[in-house]
């Protein structure tokens, strides 16, 4: 019990006061990249638009993989084009895994808020003032889009995929309690040191990351905002998640339920 | 605690006392009508809880939202991002 006390009042002490000028705020995008060269500069410009129009402060750091496909090539051009102070290009040699993309993504974040997206254009960016406006509402330390609440949603998915996502969804609202409603959703909002804290915390892998962000931030008592998000099912290229989908995410799942 | 023991301990708490209500333990006199529907209760209640998670799944899976706007918006400006972006000299 002391223990939970003390993360309280840990995380209570490190959030900022509510209604600071949000001319401070900056926001750093962290993409992640593995073989999205059609997909990226897409994205990029998506998010350029959409924050631009808004006047929100913001940086891209691109973490490319070491992608075969040439995605490092077309994110130094893209670095050319909107100037090396928005978007950062911080590769890696090899393919080494989501969390630790992050970590080495937050290590060159200036900005005091990170978003972390897909970059294969599967969520809707142009919402993307929703999650910044949410946070500071609420001054939340975590802000999560949700596919299964308001708004949200889905598109190009069969009745299949459909049932499988929410008979799994269901199973961890029951298994966990987590206090949000889409855990495996991937775009979200976190002050930075909320981040930080959490990914040291985190073990596990892939799919099971993002669902491990959550419930270890309802451990820690950070507070968890959530806002509708569409996801719209892969334009170009191939889906990375293979058949052991399923399995993965059931042997994510009861680990988080016998280890939180 | 994990969610794991905060599970078993409700179950055993649920066990314990439907195990004592059915065998006697208490010393309880109960009237026949309770005792036949005290014995098979863990089963109903299997059954109901199997009826509502079907019945939520189903209800969830019916009104779970199609974006189609959202899709045709996003190829709208796909369309516009790479116009724009070929003229400021982007090599796709």
């Amino acid at each position: 019990m002391a223990s939970t006390g003390a993360s309280r009042s840990l995380a209570a002490s490190q959030r900022p006061p509510q209604g600071r000028s949000s001319r401070q705020d900056k926001y750093s995008v962290l993409l992640p990249t593995y073989n999205e060269r059609e997909n990226l500069p897409l994205i990029v410009w998506l998010l350029v638009k959409s924050f631009s129009e808004s006047a929100i402060n913001y940086e891209i750091i691109i973490i490319d993989d070491g992608s075969p496909d040439g995605t490092r090539e077309v994110a130094e051009q893209l670095e050319k084009i909107y100037g090396p102070d928005r978007i950062l290009l911080r590769p890696r040699e090899k393919k080494l895994g989501l969390g630790t993309a992050y970590i080495h993504g937050i290590k060159h974040a200036t900005g005091n808020y990170v978003i972390i997206m897909d970059a294969d254009l599967s969520h809707h960016v142009s919402n993307l003032p929703c999650p910044v406006m949410k946070q500071k509402e609420g001054n939340f330390d975590i802000v999560s889009g949700t596919r299964y609440k308001g708004n949200g949603g889905v598109y190009g998915w069969d009745l299949k995929r459909k049932i499988i996502s929410r008979g799994a969804n269901f199973i961890t609202q029951i298994l966990l309690r987590p206090g949000a409603s889409d855990l495996t959703g991937s775009f979200r909002l976190y002050r930075k040191e909320v981040l930080q804290k959490l990914i040291e915390k985190c073990v596990s892998k892939g799919y099971v990351f993002q669902m491990e962000m959550i419930v270890r931030a309802r451990q820690m008592d950070y507070t968890v905002g959530e806002v509708p998000i569409s996801f719209v099912d892969r334009v170009y290229g191939e889906s990375k998640l293979g058949g052991n989908e399923i399995v993965s995410f059931l042997k994510g799942l009861l680990t988080l339920f016998a280890t939180t | 605690m994990t969610k794991l023991t905060q599970w078993l301990w409700g179950l055993a708490l649920l066990g314990s006392a439907w195990a004592a209500l059915t065998m006697g333990a208490l010393g309880l006199e109960l009237p026949l009508p309770c005792r036949e529907v005290l014995w098979p209760l863990p089963a109903y209640l299997l059954v109901s809880a199997g009826c509502y998670a079907l019945g939520t799944v189903g209800y969830r899976v019916a009104t779970f939202h199609d974006c189609e706007d959202a899709a045709r918006e996003l190829q709208s400006q796909i369309l516009e991002a790479r116009a724009d972006l070929a003229r400021k000299g982007l090599r796709f």
